[in-house]
């Protein structure tokens, strides 16, 4: 390996930025390929693979064997409200592999009692996102209902692009946010990112049942990363 | 289950890989490239090793690591990349431990 592979490498995987490194498994060479990198033909197309799955493998390729390793950083879903639905969803969450942190700076909801063995930070967002950042490997579903907790860390989700947002209320409720996000400085296309009423249609009647449909459009958003990019591409 | 988002500096093999470089070790890097049946290990795991038989990382959760080092130690004084591969139906490989019943092919190469 080329040390200046590994230090690279390493640099993109502190950052939490994806990469995949491409080792030719007969003379030794090696390459790194960030996300969105163009790379031709069968060995492009195996990249891509890598990347959506995060499964490394050798694949055969214009008459050579290369090894992908791909090294994508773990995604995370970050919940604005310590409300009904979060109860539910942070277990789920964690066990489908996506760890999860919420933040709502009401103190009477954000209790440790009601949220045993979970990352809780009952702050404002604004804070807790100076912090500790949204990147594009961040899923945030705003679920409090109210504009001076959600909107602020919506807008950070934009702009950080993670990779799913979501966000709680009624198509009418999503119109006047629509409004006030345009406001805050947020560009129409970005804001047709946000998933809104959130959750997949499964007919969720309970918060537990919201919390189901909200952990599978986050599985979906993830699963599909790039895709729209890729037919955009083609 | 490690629920941390961020890397574990202290006990990542290509973290300490590259340390160990700045230290200005000779380092070998071993990759777990394929797998069949019932490995421990999944593919892309990495053992990292210093020419004196220092080591990181695991391919295999243990059955298979002794004989990777020494490997390792050549690859590092040849310079020439080796893929390695253990299973139960390689007698030698038996010996060395891989009882779990699957097999897998390590890569081996030098950093540098």
């Amino acid at each position: 390996m080329d040390p200046y592979i590994l230090k690279t490498l390493n640099e993109e995987r502190r950052a939490r930025r994806a990469a995949v490194l491409v080792t030719d498994l007969g003379d030794g060479r090696d390459r790194i390929v960030r996300e969105g990198d163009h790379v031709a033909g069968d060995l492009g197309a195996a990249i891509a693979n890598a990347f959506r799955t995060g499964n490394s493998r050798s694949v055969e390729a214009e008459g050579r064997t290369f090894f992908l390793n791909a090294h994508l950083p773990r995604p995370r879903l970050v919940v604005i409200g310590a409300v009904h639905i979060s109860q539910a969803l942070a277990p789920m969450a964690r066990i489908a592999g996506y760890p999860v942190e919420i933040i709502d700076p009401r103190t009477a909801f954000a209790t440790p009692e009601r949220f045993p063995d979970v990352a809780l930070h009952a702050e404002w967002p604004e804070d807790v996102l100076k912090r500790a950042p949204l990147d594009s490997y961040t899923a945030l579903a705003a679920v409090t209902h109210d504009p001076k907790i959600d909107d602020f860390a919506l807008k950070a989700a934009l702009d950080a692009r993670c990779f799913y947002v979501g966000a709680l209320g009624s198509r009418k409720t999503h119109a006047k946010r629509v409004e006030r996000l345009l406001a805050l400085g947020a560009g129409a296309d970005q804001i047709a990112r946000i998933h809104a009423p959130i959750g997949l249609d499964i007919g969720a009647a309970s918060p537990a049942e919201i919390a189901v449909a909200v952990l599978a459009q986050t599985i979906h958003a993830f699963r599909s990363r790039g895709l729209e990019a890729k037919g955009a591409v083609a | 289950m490690d629920e941390s988002i961020y890397l574990d500096e202290a006990r990542d093999p290509l973290i300490i890989a590259e340390g160990w470089m700045k230290d200005g070790k000779d380092v070998a890097i071993a990759t777990v490239v394929e797998t069949w049946g019932s490995a421990p290990r999944p593919v892309g795991s990495h053992l990292v090793i210093d020419a004196e038989g220092n080591f990181h990382g695991s391919v295999s959760g243990g059955c298979v690591e002794g004989a990777v080092v020494t490997e390792a130690i050549d690859v590092i004084g040849s310079g020439k990349a080796r893929m390695l591969e253990f299973g139960v139906a390689d007698e030698t490989a038996w010996q060395v431990g891989l009882s779990c019943g699957g097999r897998i092919k390590v890569y081996v190469e030098r950093l540098g």
